[in-house]
Formats: C-alpha cells, sequence, structure tokens
C-alpha cells in the first residue's frame, strides 16, 4: 500500500549524470600515508583537541572531544603517530585554514577496544550522548549533530521519521550506491532513531529514478519484518531537500521559522542513518563515508573513504582528464568550488566533482531582470526570487525580509531557470549576511547601551548614598549642636539636608538593590528605589545577554579589526554558505532560548538533512 | 557581482530573454498570416518599418547609455515593441508615423525608463496612445475592405505618395459599429447592422475574425510552452466579454455579443500579447488575473463609450499604472506559512 503523495511547487529538472558513478561498487579507497582530520566538522561546537603531538592514537580514538552538547566528537580514521596539531587548509568555500590534526598512520591499522550496545538497553539520554561522541552527523551534507535532532518538540508527538535516500543533486550517487550495497544495516539503524523519537510511522523517500535502490531498500524492509514504507518520490530537484521531502510524504510544510519537530516530524538522510548503526553496534565511530567521485574522469566511482584523506589522493583514484580545471564539492547546484586539493575529506564531503569548461560552459551575459516570473514558478518555497533580487541590489534588506528571504534554502532553482542569467542566489547571500551583521552590531549596541545605563545608575546610585550618608551625619551632627545653646550657623547644615532628602534613601538603599521600595512612606520620592529595581532587571538581561553569547557556539566576533585565527575561523564558518545559516540555529538549541531568538530549524538547511 | 564558476549556476536550463523573445515572435507569426492574406504583402512591409526603426532607436539609445550593442540589439525586445506597434496601428498607416510611433515606444517608454526590464509602461501601448491623440484622423483611417488596391498602390499610400482618400474611408468593424449606431441614434439594430453591413463577417468583422483566431492559435501556443501563464489572457477576456454579454443580454439591440468583441479589435492581440507583458504587468498570478480583469473591462468601456475606435492601450497603460499597487496587496503565501495570518 503506497501513501498518499503530495507535491511541492516549483522544483526543476536538470540533467542528473549519475549513472557513470553507479557503474561500480563501492570501493575502498586506499589508507594515505598521513591523514589530516580537522577537529570542526560538524555544525556547533568546536571540539577540544584531546591529543599531544607525538601521542600513538587508534583507529576510532578520540582526538576531539565534544564542545558542549550541540557539537560532535572527531575520531583518528587509523592508527598511527600525532605529528602536528595546526592549521590546515580546509574544505570549505572559505579557504580558510582549520585546526587539524595530522596522523602519520603506522600501516597496522589497529581499532580501539570496540564495544557493540543495544540503543533498547540504554537510556535514551544515553544513546545520545553516545552517538555525540560517536560523532555523528548530518552526512547529506549538512553536518548537523545527530542527537541534536533526537528529542521531540515539547507536546508534540514525532508523527513521521522521514529518511532521507531522495539525492536529488545532480551527479551525486553515494546514498544510491549506500542503499544498494548496505540496505540492511540502514534499515537496522532506522530503528535507533525511531525508538529515541518514539515516531509512529517511518517514510523512506528516494527519488524514482533509483529503481534499484528502492528494491533493496525495500527487499531489507520485509525481511526485518518491519513497517517502514519506502516510497519512491518523483524525481525533480531539490525533492531531496528536507523540507521538500517532508511535504512529499507528509505533506507537513516546515517553514523557516519553525523546527520540524515542532510539526510532529523529523529527517534524517540514510547515510547518517548507517553510521549511526555502525557507531552502536559495532562500536565504531565515523572515521569514514561515502564519497561519490564523478565529472571530468576516467573512472569515475563512488568510495569508502576515511575522513582526513587528502583530496589529491582521493582524486588520484578517478584519474582526472586532462581539460579538468576546477573540482567541486557537493553537487553542481548545491555544493561550491574546492579552494585546493590539500584540503582532507571531511564529514560534509559527500561528492567530489572534477568540472572542465565542457562540463559547465560558461554562463551567457547577464541581462536585465524582465520579471518574467520563471523564477518564482520554479521557487520549491514559492518565494518571489524577483522581488528579492531588486531589494537586494537596492540594499533595501527590511523589505528583503518582508519577503521572506530566510525562507530561501538557497537551491539555485530561480537562477536555473532565469532567462536572463541572473546570479540570483548571490544576492540573496549577500543580503542574508548583511542582515546577520547588522543583527550583530546592533546586538553590540544594545548591550553597550545597557551597559552603560547600569553604569550611570550605579553612580547615581552610589551618589545618592553618599548624599545620604552626608545628610545623615550632618543632621546628626546638627542634632548634636541643636542639643547644645549656642547653636551655630545651622541653616547650611540644614539646606545640605534638604539637597539630599529627595534622593534620600538611605537606609532603604541596599534592602531596595534586593527587592522593591517597600517603605515609601518616609520618602519623599520613590524614584530611587525604582531606578535601582530597574537596574536589577537591566542587569540580569545584560547577564542574560552575555551568557547567551558565551553559549552561542558560533558566534561572531564583535570588533572585526582585530581578529585572532581562531575568531576568523568561526567568521567563516559564520559567513559561508549554509553553514553561516545553520551557525546561527545553534542559538536556540543551545542557549535554550536564552537569547529569544526565533528557533529556525538550521538542520533542515540544504539538500541534506 | 556576477560569478558563474560555482554553484549554483553550473547548470541553466537552456532559456535567454532572446529565445522568450523570439518565441513570442514566432507566436504572432499566425495572425500576422492572416493578416497579409486580409490586407496584403503591405504588412510585412510595415512590419520592416517598425523593426528598422526600432533597431535604429535602440542601437542609438544603448549608445547614449553606454550599454553592450550587440548583447542588447539582439535581445529581440526591441523588435516584439516594433512589430506589436505595426500590428495594432492601421495597416494602411504613412511610415513616418509607424517609424515616429516605434522610435517614441523605444527612446521614450523604454530608454527613459531604463530601458530593457525597467519601463513601467507598455511601450506598444504608449505609442499607440501618444500617436492617437496626436493625429487622430491618420490613426483612425483603415482600409475599406473590397475596393481593390493593389500592392503597388498600398506602397504608394504608404510612402505618402498617393493620395489617401478613397481607399481610405473603411473603419474598423468596431468603429463601424459604433458609428452606424450614433448615426442611425435608435433607428437601426445591431443583428441587421452585422447582418447587412458588408464588412462584418460570420461574428465579427469579415476577415478580421480570421486575423483574431491567429493571434488566438499563437496564444495558446504560448501557454502550452509555458511562455505566459493563463492568467492574463483568461483575464482579460472574462473582463472584456462579462460586460460584453451583460450589456447585449440587457438590450440586445443596441450592444454588440461578446464574441463579437472579442473578435474585433485587438482583443485577442492585446490578451495573448499585450496583458502578457511581464515588464510592465503583474507578477503573482492573483495579480496577473486581476490586472487582466480590470484591463479588459476597462477596455470594452473606452471601446463602447468612449472617443476611440479601441480602448485597449488605454486600458493598459491605466492598468501599468496600478502594477505596483496590485503586485504588493497580491503576493502568494510561502512554503509552510499558507495557514497564517
Ligand atoms: S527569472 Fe530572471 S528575469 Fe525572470 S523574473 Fe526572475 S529574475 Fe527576473
Ligand atoms: S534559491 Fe531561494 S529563492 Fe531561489 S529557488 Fe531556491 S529557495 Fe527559492
Amino acid at each position: 500500500m503506497l501513501p498518499r503523495l503530495f507535491s511541492f511547487k516549483g522544483g526543476v529538472k536538470p540533467q542528473t549524470h549519475k549513472t557513470p558513478s553507479v557503474q561500480e561498487p563501492i570501493g575502498l579507497a586506499p589508507l594515505p600515508a598521513r591523514l589530516y582530520v580537522p577537529l570542526h566538522q560538524s555544525i556547533g561546537g568546536v571540539p577540544n583537541p584531546r591529543v599531544e603531538v607525538g601521542e600513538r592514537v587508534l583507529k576510532g580514538q578520540v582526538i576531539g572531544g565534544a564542545d558542549g552538547w550541540l557539537s560532535a566528537a572527531a575520531h583518528a580514521s587509523t592508527s598511527g603517530t600525532v605529528i602536528a596539531i595546526e592549521d590546515h587548509l580546509a574544505a570549505h568555500p572559505s579557504g580558510l585554514p582549520t585546526l587539524t590534526v595530522v596522523i602519520e598512520a603506522d600501516g597496522s591499522d589497529e581499532w580501539i577496544a570496540r564495544t557493540a550496545v543495544d540503543h533498547r538497553s540504554l537510556p535514551p539520554e544515553r544513546v545520545r550522548e553516545m552517538l555525540r561522541d560517536a560523532g555523528v552527523v548530518g552526512l547529506g551534507g549538512a553536518v548537523f549533530p545527530s542527537h541534536a535532532k533526537l528529542a521531540a518538540a515539547a507536546g508534540v508527538p514525532v508523527e513521521e521519521l522521514v529518511i532521507n535516500g531522495a539525492e536529488c543533486e545532480p551527479y551525486m550517487s553515494c546514498d544510491d550506491v549506500l542503499m544498494r550495497e548496505r540496505s540492511d544495516e540502514i534499515v537496522r539503524g532506522i530503528a535507533i532513531f525511531r525508538d529515541l523519537l518514539d515516531a509512529r510511522r517511518v517514510l523512506i523517500g528516494i527519488e524514482d529514478n533509483k529503481p534499484a535502490a528502492v528494491a533493496a531498500m525495500q527487499a531489507a524492509v520485509q525481511a526485518q519484518g518491519e513497517d517502514y514504507q519506502v516510497v519512491a518520490v518523483p524525481t525533480r530537484y531539490p525533492a531531496g531537500g528536507a523540507k521538500q521531502l517532508i511535504r512529499v510524504l507528509t505533506g507537513k510544510e516546515v517553514p523557516a521559522s519553525k523546527r520540524s519537530t515542532e510539526l510532529g516530524v523529523q529527517c534524517f538522510n540514510v547515510g547518517t542513518v548507517h553510521s549511526a548503526y555502525r557507531a552502536l553496534a559495532f562500536g565504531e565511530p565515523v572515521i569514514s563515508r561515502i564519497v561519490t567521485l564523478t565529472g571530468n574522469l576516467e573512472r569515475p566511482r563512488n568510495w569508502e573513504v576515511r575522513l582526513g584523506t587528502p583530496l589529491h589522493e582521493l582524486l588520484a583514484l578517478g584519474k582526472p582528464k586532462d581539460d579538468t580545471d576546477r573540482y567541486l564539492m557537493g553537487g553542481p547546484m548545491m555544493g561550491f568550488a574546492l579552494p585546493g586539493l590539500d584540503a582532507p575529506v571531511v564529514k560534509a564531503t559527500n561528492c567530489v566533482i572534477a568540472a572542465s569548461p565542457a562540463m559547465f560552459p560558461p554562463s551567457p551575459p547577464e541581462m536585465p531582470c524582465i520579471r518574467c516570473g520563471a523564477c518564482a514558478e520554479a521557487c520549491p518555497h514559492e518565494l518571489q526570487p524577483f522581488e528579492l533580487y531588486w531589494f537586494a541590489r537596492a540594499r533595501n534588506f527590511g523589505k528583503t525580509q518582508e519577503y521572506h528571504i530566510f525562507d530561501c534554502i538557497e537551491c539555485g532553482c530561480c537562477s536555473y531557470v532565469c532567462p536572463s542569467h541572473i546570479p540570483l542566489v548571490q544576492y540573496f547571500r549577500f543580503a542574508k549576511s548583511e542582515i546577520w551583521s547588522r543583527e550583530r552590531d546592533k546586538k553590540a549596541a544594545e548591550a553597550a547601551k545597557a551597559r552603560f545605563e547600569l553604569r550611570n545608575a550605579r553612580e547615581e546610585r552610589e551618589q545618592a548614598e553618599k548624599a545620604a550618608r552626608l545628610a545623615k551625619a550632618a543632621a546628626a551632627r546638627a542634632a548634636e549642636k541643636k542639643s547644645r545653646p549656642s547653636a551655630a550657623e545651622p541653616a547650611p547644615v540644614e539646606a545640605l539636608a534638604a539637597a539630599a532628602s529627595p534622593a534620600l534613601a538611605a537606609d532603604s538603599v541596599d534592602a531596595a538593590l534586593v527587592t522593591p521600595p517597600a517603605k515609601s512612606a518616609d520618602q519623599p520620592s520613590s524614584a530611587q528605589p525604582a531606578l535601582d529595581a530597574e537596574a536589577v532587571k537591566k542587569a540580569t538581561i545584560v547577564a542574560a545577554m552575555e551568557r547567551a553569547r558565551s553559549q552561542r557556539a558560533a558566534a561572531p566576533p564583535r570588533n572585526t579589526e582585530q581578529l585572532s585565527p581562531e575568531q576568523k575561523r568561526q567568521l567563516a564558518a559564520v559567513d559561508a554558505r549554509r553553514a553561516a545559516l545553520q551557525a546561527e540555529e545553534v542559538a536556540p538549541v543551545a542557549a535554550s532560548g536564552a537569547s529569544g531568538e526565533t528557533a529556525k530549524s538550521g538542520e533542515q538547511q540544504g539538500t541534506a538533512e | 557581482m556576477s560569478d558563474f564558476t560555482t554553484p549554483p549556476y553550473l547548470l541553466q536550463e537552456r532559456s535567454s530573454v532572446r529565445r522568450v523573445m523570439m518565441q513570442v515572435l514566432l507566436a504572432l507569426l499566425p495572425g500576422v498570416a492572416a493578416y497579409v492574406w486580409l490586407i496584403g504583402p503591405i504588412i510585412v512591409v510595415q512590419l520592416a518599418i517598425a523593426t528598422l526603426a526600432a533597431l535604429a532607436g535602440e542601437a542609438l539609445m544603448l549608445r547614449l547609455r553606454q550599454k553592450p550593442l550587440g548583447l542588447f540589439l539582439s535581445d529581440g525586445s526591441a523588435i516584439l515593441t516594433a512589430w506589436l506597434i505595426a500590428l495594432s496601428f492601421p495597416p494602411l498607416a504613412p511610415w513616418w508615423l509607424i517609424a515616429v510611433g516605434t522610435l517614441f515606444a523605444i527612446v521614450v517608454a523604454k530608454h527613459l525608463y531604463g530601458g530593457l526590464g525597467q519601463n513601467p509602461f507598455n511601450p506598444a501601448m504608449v505609442a499607440f496612445a501618444a500617436c492617437i491623440v496626436s493625429f487622430p484622423a491618420l490613426m483612425s483611417q483603415w482600409p475599406a475592405l473590397g475596393l481593390e488596391a493593389s500592392f503597388l498602390e498600398q506602397l504608394r499610400i504608404v510612402a505618402g505618395i498617393a493620395p489617401r482618400i478613397d481607399v481610405m474611408s473603411g473603419a474598423t468593424p468596431l468603429d463601424a459599429l459604433k458609428t452606424a449606431l450614433k448615426l442611425g441614434n435608435g433607428t437601426v439594430d445591431v443583428p441587421t447592422l452585422l447582418a447587412t453591413q458588408e464588412v462584418f463577417g460570420h461574428f465579427a468583422g469579415r476577415g478580421w475574425e480570421w486575423v483574431a483566431g491567429g493571434y488566438l492559435l499563437g496564444g495558446l501556443w504560448m501557454w502550452q510552452r509555458r511562455l505566459i501563464s493563463w492568467h492574463a489572457p483568461l483575464g482579460f477576456i472574462a473582463g472584456l466579454s462579462v460586460l460584453a454579454a451583460a450589456l447585449w443580454a440587457l438590450d440586445p439591440q443596441q450592444f454588440a455579443d461578446p464574441l463579437f468583441h472579442l473578435f474585433s479589435g485587438g482583443s485577442l492581440l492585446g490578451a495573448f500579447f499585450i496583458v502578457t507583458d511581464p515588464v510592465s504587468g503583474c507578477t503573482t498570478p492573483k495579480g496577473k488575473l486581476i490586472f487582466g480583469l480590470l484591463a479588459g473591462l476597462l477596455a470594452y468601456i473606452i471601446r463602447v463609450f468612449g472617443g476611440f475606435p479601441d480602448g485597449i492601450a488605454f486600458a493598459v497603460l491605466l492598468m501599468n499604472l496600478c502594477v505596483p499597487l496590485i503586485d504588493m496587496y497580491s503576493q502568494p503565501p510561502i512554503f509552510g506559512l499558507k495557514n497564517e495570518k
């Protein structure tokens, strides 16, 4: 019985080019002499190094411990010696280096002690922790830590668990081959996610251009007697976008302002499910992944590659043809051009494409927008891209937000169809990053203002206290003098006391700091205690803001003039596409809403999970 | 800002402004063919004159604005404007009128507003309106049907070296009906007029029916190729025919039926080629529908009650003014936010 399918609006049908890379089964990429394992391979906190230079590590040993809840551990992908912990080129559009553990392989490929566990015998909390420490993240490309997505939203039971095997991105076939060859393990892994989320139904969505994968998954589901539904969904980019797949399978639409669990649905990529299964059932952390190596090569194929393998070593396996002029990571729609081949394979590396001018001929020159509306028709999020374009161009960022720029998933459908060949997505990224940086500046300014006001209040209060003390002393002296017959110059003293009295809070100042003013009767004015109460409130707010800021994993630096390398990295993480979007999402999850930001479901971004 | 060396710009559909425009020109051909059959090859001459004028105006303005000449001259948008002008002006209008109209459209209505994609008004309709206001007599002289004029004669008329008097006494069927009704002052009625006067054919103007049919054919083809959506044309046709039907039902003696109106004047040319202009029209589906509907209503009102032979140009220009407003209030709900608000 097939479930009713829904459809999402828009989308495009580019040529898929998937066949060349699925001719051979998954190959095991050879062990390189040196592995460059970046510590930060997921959204969220940067793992802290757990090893030292010169230390011998085993395959699967934690080399970077998860930093906070929203983070995932990093592991040595073979046994050997740590020869350096240094900045190394990362597989990231920014081309900035990131802290990387360099391991010289000893060739013995010796595992750590592995313990298999049954997730049913453990409390869910413990299972999530184990997944985090095994470095399980979204392998569709979004690399959002999976354990952080494994909790239902308060009060909303999870109706559907969607397993994403759609793989809509052209050229990419790593999920396809994984489903064909390891369907059994994937289906076993689904149980972990289903049980943790207590999901009622499981829907496995696969684009109908992968009949072999559909058949393999169906067979595995049947063999294991599960009631999961394997659904072939119509092939249309971006059907593999989490939001689109959720829409197609369940009819639910997850807006940018919500997390999918708030609508009772959650989505994971098949590769992620597979890695979670290996992590629990075999005690093997995520140290390798399937990478599609395709494009302008003699030998396109899918490889199981150890994380940290330099890309040039991987590419050598495919033998790039002579006219290859650049390399892409990810697909031609959502990927990016690699800054260099020294960068290593990471958890986000789902596909590496050797590109040639013949494969991707240069686009015709840009023309003005003719308002034809083709982009709006193609937009899966039903936005009006040309309106966004006009406003972004005019730097009218308020308007871009009114027209929902943050609902744009940067899928590129709009620029795919634009007859004027306008690089629309570039304008949207520009607008988004401008809005973020303005937002940051605004927050910084607000915090500064709050600090300033707090200081003013404190100074005023201190002055008042001082005045009150003086007045008290003066009054005492005056009383003393009055008690004597020869009362000289009483006027100035009384004047002083009078001057101090409006702000008089002498004995109530300290109390007011803690509790609201209670004894207004003997005070000419209650302005001062009120101010104090306000100051307390402000102090609380400021403290909360500070806390939120420090908790925000990818918080950008406030002073952009003098950046430490660390800050630069963070900034790069924020500014880069997708990663940026998701890094912003960290706040609501990590700081549990302390900053009061809307919780955009970052884990939903991208074609991945 | 143009950087096409990275995703997501590596793959692109094979479409371009030029392709879009060429397809629209192609869609005009059935109507043009019928027109040539009706009037004669002089139509082709007029199309050529307009095209030349448009390209000259375009080149001049591009040079002045320091824009790449080759890129924009070949985008086809100027030619489309030129053709719409040549097809909506009287077929035997003097060559300079067509040329001046086209130049006005390109230089003023298009480039002075910022060029391709920026003009708030449909350039062809601006030209039509400007010319009918400036040269009302020339703009309402249509060749009398049945009065055979050889191609050479037509050419001489267009060139301005033959007297225009005799052959030009005709009117469009729309005008003929209006004038007859006015002159008859209640003594004539539409059905007899349609049945007796030679200018009328089966259900609209003789021969003109076929021209309109040609535009309909081209329009349907564009819709089938998804070059245009159905919203604006259907809205226009609905607006025009609903009002026509209502008045016709009230008083069939004084008002022609909707079919007559649809196949007369520039109705179908307007429905498929003018209210669908993306640049000066609405962009949201609902907006397009409203735009078409109101333009249709206005066109009927102006053509039947106004002083001009046809009302499409003014209707469209008036609606062009409302586009920003309509667009703003017809934004469709986006993914995930449909049940809110
Ligand atoms: S597809 Fe391109 S030309 Fe058409 S409306 Fe969108 S941005 Fe403008
Ligand atoms: S990139 Fe953004 S605006 Fe363009 S089609 Fe995708 S979601 Fe819509």
